[in-house]
């Protein structure tokens, strides 16, 4: 067998995995190293406790987008699909959303909620042709770069001279403001928070707020599912694809580093001391990882390593893995509103009062809480009449002023378990196992850098044009035959694939070129 | 990173105890927070004294940075454009460092003290940058500048002098070499290096020992002409030299504003201090890109007919102007030394090659009323000033 590949993908993670997929149905010979045993990266299915499996990481799928799903011939089976969100009231009047329907708020607010959807989605359709193509560089002179900048003016000017304003007004806010501006309901208000600062180190009042809510809408509509099997089972299909293609996927491979040669790729080095050559390395890796560790500082200039070095990509988001001998109880919730999307973030105040901590390096006393029960609909997942919850909880800074001990984690997830229990009083009666991953954690286990779902804060300042930083933000790094596929290249994290599409056909059309 | 308290007010150096008995024109002026003179008793007479005895300037205010740590050498490399590795220890080498864009952020030098350790001078500060520089590197960035007093001895008779004060053996050392003496107890560095382009030799010293020494050198210097000297004399000295300074050839790019207002080294005549056999360094990426598709501007030294100072003079193609200027004129001066009108300039290419012709547009002042002149000038590649006596070694014995 040839250790000489035309690609070396660093990383099977879904970003990784389309990247490959895309390259080798061009024609490539493809190799892909994954650290872990398997593949997917941050999308995967694990067993943390005898019988009972869920998604380790990510685990709701909103972002795959129809291209991807398209040219690879994806078509992933959901247990639950096009979920409702409910925003639980310690009252038990839960308000219910799903597509643009508000439930058990005011007729004033629904109708509202109505027109905010139907505005949001206009500007997330808008946002999202552009998460599917390589933002063009400022300052340039390179046809397809201005065609791109010019159409993104146009479309902008298209949506009409109110809404190019109001979208311009908005972009850069928080979505603090423009809620309060348009409803009443608390718990609409929370829900809709805690949407736009699920896996951000930001709040509610933060600015920018609104782009990561349009961002998240930009996927699907804000249309949830939950893959049967557990996010796992999408990272699988892909990578079946990925083989089908033709490419070489190596699990248990963690690379050392890119080797650089005179200035320019020659392959990798695998922590076991295997080598790979290639000309062509893309890294699935995060910029920081990517750049600091695997290239090496040395290998390019100084004003990009600290813009590098730079990078904002700590990560506030912990997952909670509860195994449960039975569904809890909670009042006004049906037995099939388990198979729903539940959130505890009773008012955007109490939203951005979880943030406040995070400032300091502590964790929410009175945490955010996205909760499903994948279990629910999918046997697979855990043992018959037993379920799995599995929750994303915000706020637990990866940098924790005294460090993530088993002490500071007991105690955080004791908080969670008992913010949980306000809802669902017999949930600590259910728990027959637990386990809680910190950002800490996540960087360990999946090895991203400070542990951020999107390899990088989603702001303005790290966005698009931008994104990682500035000189880089076309998938190629500033060392030849190095490129970025992950979540840290433009458009962002989220189970999309957008970033892993984008850099392979960047790879291509540059080939093309050259 | 340690923290130091601050000064309050202007600095004086370890010698300002001497300069001030020597001064009679009391004219200041502040080098990076320390006081420097302009001049002492006559600039005229100070710049004699570079060109016809020995000159000594106080320039302990010039930044330093001592840079040590086994990856020292690595990091120097992808700071600077030139290949390092080839600075053996006891050899100083004149650098230009630059930014990603290829642009240049300073020119200083770099004397290799030992193995692996390194001192870098410049003009200007340059912490920030590199502490940047040094990020992924194991390396240690400590600014010494405080630390360590510096005098520049220059002039055909400053071997001599320092002959006489007892440095046996400074015969052997090379221009851009550096060697160590005793000096009462203490570390005393001596490196053939200087800012004048004659013979001359820049002393490193502990500030404890700054008085004694420069003590010392008088006396042995009192028969060879010795003069303390202020800033306004060695600038002349300077640009007969053609050497670059910051904030007048270039403006250092990190502080530049506006786009187009830096230069790039192959801009400002140094391509032969950037190596492009070597993999990685900052700027390459964009200096390989100018050179294939060629520079904007060029540094140009000008012999201008006739004898008034080209001062922020326009530079154009023909002598009646009228196409537009072509560039202008950074540093100008009547060379004594030279017996010249000279000048360095920045013009934009394909303008200013060695044997060009171009006019200088010369306003000067005559009894109130101004005058304009339209002056031929020559662009020379030469150094203006660059006499044998500076590179002989062993020196000649004036």
């Amino acid at each position: 067998m040839t250790d000489r590949y035309d690609a070396i993908v660093v990383g099977a993670g879904h970003n990784g995995l389309v990247c490959a997929a895309l390259l080798a149905k061009a024609g490539k010979q493809v190799l892909v190293l994954e650290a872990n045993e398997q593949v997917g990266g941050a999308a995967v299915t694990r067993e943390f406790v005898d019988g009972y499996s869920v998604s380790a990481c990510a685990h709701l799928l909103y972002q795959l987008q129809p291209e991807v799903r398209k040219e690879l011939g994806l078509s992933p089976s959901l247990s639950s699909n096009n979920m409702t969100t409910i925003a639980l009231s310690e009252d038990a009047r839960h308000v219910r959303l799903k597509g643009d329907t508000a439930e058990g708020v005011s007729d004033e607010d629904a109708a509202n909620y109505r027109r905010f959807h139907k505005r949001m989605t206009r500007f997330a359709d808008l946002l999202r042709k552009y998460l599917n193509k390589a933002p063009p560089r400022l300052g340039t002179t390179d046809f397809r770069d201005l065609v791109t900048l010019g159409q993104l003016g146009f479309d902008i000017r298209r949506l009409g001279k109110e809404e190019m304003q109001e979208f311009l007004r908005l972009i850069g806010m928080n979505i603090h403001d423009e809620l309060d501006e348009r409803f009443e309901s608390p718990l609409l208000k929370g829900a809709i928070s805690l949407d736009a600062v699920l896996g951000t180190h930001l709040g509610p009042r933060s600015p920018n707020t609104m782009m990561t809510y349009l961002y998240r809408l930009a996927g699907d509509h804000g249309r949830v599912g939950t893959p049967q099997g557990g996010m796992g089972s999408v990272s699988e299909e892909l990578a079946h694809a990925a083989r089908d293609a033709g490419v070489t996927i190596r699990t248990g491979m963690p690379v050392k580093r890119i080797v650089i040669e005179n200035g320019r790729a020659t392959g990798v080095e695998t922590v076991g001391g295997g080598r790979f050559d290639s000309y062509l390395v893309v890294s699935n890796a995060d910029p920081k990882r990517t750049v600091m560790d695997l290239v090496g500082a040395r290998h390019v200039e100084t004003g990009f390593t600290r813009r590098i070095q730079h990078l904002r990509s700590k990560g506030n988001a912990a997952k909670l893995h509860l195994a449960l001998d039975g569904l809890p109880t909670i009042e006004g919730l049906s037995k099939k509103d388990f198979a729903e999307r539940i959130v505890i973030a009773p008012d955007e105040h109490y939203v951005e009062r979880a943030f406040n901590p995070a400032k300091y390096g502590e964790y929410s006393t009175q945490p955010v809480v996205e909760i499903t029960f994948p279990s629910f609909r999918d046997d697979s997942l855990a043992p018959t009449s037993k379920h799995v919850l599995s929750a994303v909880v915000q706020y637990a800074p990866y940098a924790l002023k005294d460090g993530w001990n088993d002490a500071a984690k007991d105690a955080f997830k004791q908080v969670v378990i008992s913010t949980i229990a306000k809802y669902a009083p017999d949930i600590e009666e259910r728990i027959t196992a637990s386990e809680l991953l910190t950002p800490a954690d996540i960087e360990r286990e999946f090895h991203i850098t400070g542990g951020h779902w999107h390899h990088g804060e989603l702001t303005l300042d790290q966005f698009l044009f931008v994104r990682p930083v500035s000189g880089a933000a076309q998938y190629r790094m500033p060392v030849d035959g190095v490129y970025l596929c992950g979540a840290g290249a433009h458009p962002g994290g989220g189970v999309s694939g957008a970033a892993g599409r984008n850099a392979a056909r960047a790879i291509l059309r540059r080939e093309k070129a050259a | 990173m340690k923290s130091q308290p601050v000064h309050q007010g202007r600095l004086k150096t370890p010698f300002y105890s001497r300069l001030e008995k020597l001064d009679t024109v009391n004219e200041w002026h502040q080098w990076k927070g320390y006081s420097s003179a302009n001049s002492l008793y006559c600039e005229d007479t100070e710049y004699f004294a570079i060109r016809n005895a020995t000159a000594v300037f106080d320039l302990t205010p010039m930044t330093k940075y001592r840079i040590t740590g086994p990856d020292a050498l690595d990091y120097l490399n992808r700071l600077v454009t030139r290949d390092m590795a080839k600075i053996r220890p006891g050899r100083v080498a004149y650098a230009v460092w630059c930014d990603d864009q290829g642009q240049v952020i300073d020119d200083g030098t770099i004397f290799h003290l030992r193995e692996g350790e390194y001192r870098l001078c410049s003009q200007e500060r340059h912490y920030a940058w590199l502490l940047a520089a040094a990020i992924g590197f194991d390396v240690t960035v400590t600014h010494e500048t405080d630390d360590v007093a510096a005098l520049a001895v220059q002039g055909p008779t400053s071997f001599s002098v320092l002959k006489k004060m007892g440095l046996d053996g400074l015969e052997e050392l090379k221009p851009f070499g550096l060697t160590h003496f005793d000096f009462q107890g203490k570390e005393l560095m001596v490196s053939r290096t200087g800012f004048t382009a004659d013979l001359g030799y820049e002393l490193w010293i502990d500030p404890d020992k700054a008085e004694a020494l420069w003590d010392a050198l008088f006396e042995a210097g009192e028969l060879y002409g010795i003069r303390a000297i202020g800033t306004h004399a060695l600038e002349l000295a300077r640009i007969e030299a053609g050497f670059l300074a910051a904030y007048m050839e270039f403006l250092p790019a990190d502080e530049t504003v506006r786009t187009g207002r830096s230069r790039s080294p192959l801009e400002l005549g140094l391509e032969w201090l950037v190596d492009f056999t070597k993999p990685n360094f900052n700027g390459r990426r964009a200096l390989a890109e100018e050179k294939r598709n060629g520079s904007t501007w060029r540094l140009v030294k000008l012999d201008i007919e006739g004898n008034k100072p080209a001062h922020n003079s326009y530079i154009f193609e023909n002598a009646k102007g009228n196409k537009g200027h072509i560039g202008f004129i950074t540093s100008a001066a009547w060379s004594p030394v030279c017996k010249q009108n000279i000048a360095l300039g920045t013009v934009k290419t394909p303008h200013g090659k060695p044997g060009d012709t171009i006019w200088v547009e010369i306003y000067y002042q005559r009894e109130m009323h101004w005058n304009r002149t339209m002056a031929k000038a020559t662009v020379v590649d030469k150094p203006f000033w660059w006499p044998a006596r500076r590179g002989a070694t062993p020196p000649g014995p004036y």
